[in-house]
């Protein structure tokens, strides 16, 4: 290994970076999180061999979203990035985009929910199922009120002094991380999830939603770009306004495609709240059935391919 | 042509109405997706006429900005997506979907134009000079675009009658 190769001598033109004691402290609490999203990548990676296990298959590519997912996390969370993020506004929000956009984008497309479902003992999946039905699911998961946790959170980070303040205090910090991330997640479900959503708006709804909290994001980046966040310089609130505008481009398009592809695309199931079935085999969906009453073990998939053909 | 009454021909009239609504929808969205894209590449970062922000102008004119930005490329996948289904419904009417662009594009151009550079002072077309031949040569060429998309969707209406 190349384990002696760090240590040496990195230190250009004697420009020595250490040395402050509360930053050293964060990155310490940030690595012990960082390792505790350890515990997700094995889980996932248990659900799916349960799954598969059951005779039930499970796409190779959702459990690559769910490892870039978490390592896009990790990275912001500790790390050299993470470090640089402390001192240089740029790396702060290049972290943004990576743990409020990139990371949510890619977990919530991993479809975690329909693999617990698959995965769960049928008890624990009724109660999940429950869960997701409940009353607190279906308000988080409203497109409006997740969309004002996550982008009207940015907001309040960036335009008050929540975001001096979480630079000084480990705790605050976290809690922002935390979010950022997991208000993310909510904003992906809830305009263009794969998993089962037993209260899903309808798409109009979600597209508008989508086309509003992406201006209140491409509005938020043009006030940091004129008016920088205490304790941030105006060239770094330039560089790092246009890095959030231009960045979050390819998540907005991306959520926009797959909301378009579920409203107007092919299937057009203008219900998707497909049971647990529905994801990992878009191909033999069946298009209008399975939307009500699927126990976490039914039997939908295998009568698939009878042909909806419109009017 | 003889009207024809019945159940059948009215659902027909009816389902080539909707896929002509389809078209020009279809065109407007691109229409606006198309400006949006060439303003962005072509003034802000080819010629770099235009700059990301100015601090000009008022919060109303930031809004704007804003939402045609976040309304521009939500169209443009919208349109895509719209075209894929004409194409597949085998439902494609060149003349309204090119009249639905013109007019989608000519009134974006000209929103850009007089709302968004004039009214809102959001930012202007080039700094450093004499703004008014830019501004008529942008304003008259949107209005031209706008007509003759009209022009198009209006001999679209008459053809299909």
């Amino acid at each position: 290994m190349t384990g002696g190769h760090a240590t040496g001598g990195h230190s250009t033109a004697g420009h020595v970076v250490g040395g402050h004691a509360t930053g050293g402290h964060v990155v310490s609490g940030s690595t012990v999180v960082a390792a505790a999203l350890l515990v997700p990548a094995v889980a996932y990676g248990v659900a799916v061999l349960r799954a598969r296990g059951r005779g039930r298959a499970w796409p190779w590519w959702r459990t690559v979203f769910w490892l870039a997912g978490l390592a896009a996390a990790a990275v912001v969370l500790a790390g050299p990035l993470a470090e640089r993020a402390h001192t240089d506004f740029r790396v702060h929000m290049l972290g943004h985009l990576l743990l409020g956009m990139l990371a949510p984008l890619l977990l919530v497309w991993a479809a975690p929910v329909t693999l617990a479902m698959r995965a769960l003992p049928v008890g624990a999946a009724r109660a999940l199922s429950r869960a997701l039905r409940s009353a607190p699911a279906r308000v988080l998961t409203h497109p409006v009120v997740a969309a004002v946790l996550d982008v009207g959170g940015l907001w309040v980070l960036y335009r008050t002094g929540l975001y001096a303040a979480s630079t000084t205090d480990p705790a605050l910090h976290l809690l922002v991380h935390a979010h950022v991330l997991l208000a993310g997640c909510l904003f992906v479900a809830s305009i263009a999830g794969p998993d089962p959503a037993p209260h899903r708006s309808p798409p109009v709804l979600r597209a508008a939603v989508l086309v509003l909290a992406t201006a209140a994001h491409d509005i938020l980046s043009k006030t940091i770009y004129a008016d920088p966040p205490d304790g941030v310089t105006a060239a770094a609130a330039e560089a790092a306004g246009q890095l959030m505008y231009y960045g979050g481009l390819p998540v907005e398009l991306a959520l926009a495609v797959l909301l378009c592809r579920e409203w107007l695309g092919r299937g057009r199931a203008g219900s998707r709240q497909a049971g647990p079935h529905g994801v990992g085999s878009r191909r033999t969906r069946p298009h209008r059935a399975g939307s009500r009453g699927v126990g976490p073990r039914g039997t939908v998939l295998g009568r698939a391919a009878h042909g909806v053909g419109r009017p | 042509m003889t009207e024809s009454t019945g159940p059948e021909a009215a659902q027909g009239s009816r389902s080539s109405d909707r896929s002509a609504g389809t078209n020009v929808l279809c065109g407007v969205l691109l229409g606006l997706g198309l400006v949006a894209f060439v303003d962005e590449t072509v003034f802000h970062q080819l010629l770099h006429w235009h700059h990301f922000y100015d601090r000009a102008g008022s919060g109303a004119g930031l809004v704007s900005d804003g939402l045609f930005h976040a309304f521009s490329w939500f169209a443009t996948v919208a349109a895509g997506f719209l075209y894929a289904r004409l194409r597949r419904e085998h439902a494609v009417r060149w003349r309204s979907l090119v009249g639905g662009l013109l007019v989608g594009a000519g009134f974006f151009q000209l929103y850009d134009g007089l709302v968004q550079h004039k009214l809102l002072g959001l930012h202007q077309i080039r700094y450093d000079v004499d703004l008014v031949p830019y501004d008529l040569l942008w304003n008259l060429s949107a209005a031209v675009i706008l007509v003759a998309g009209a022009v198009l969707l209006v001999s679209a209406r008459s053809r299909a009658s």
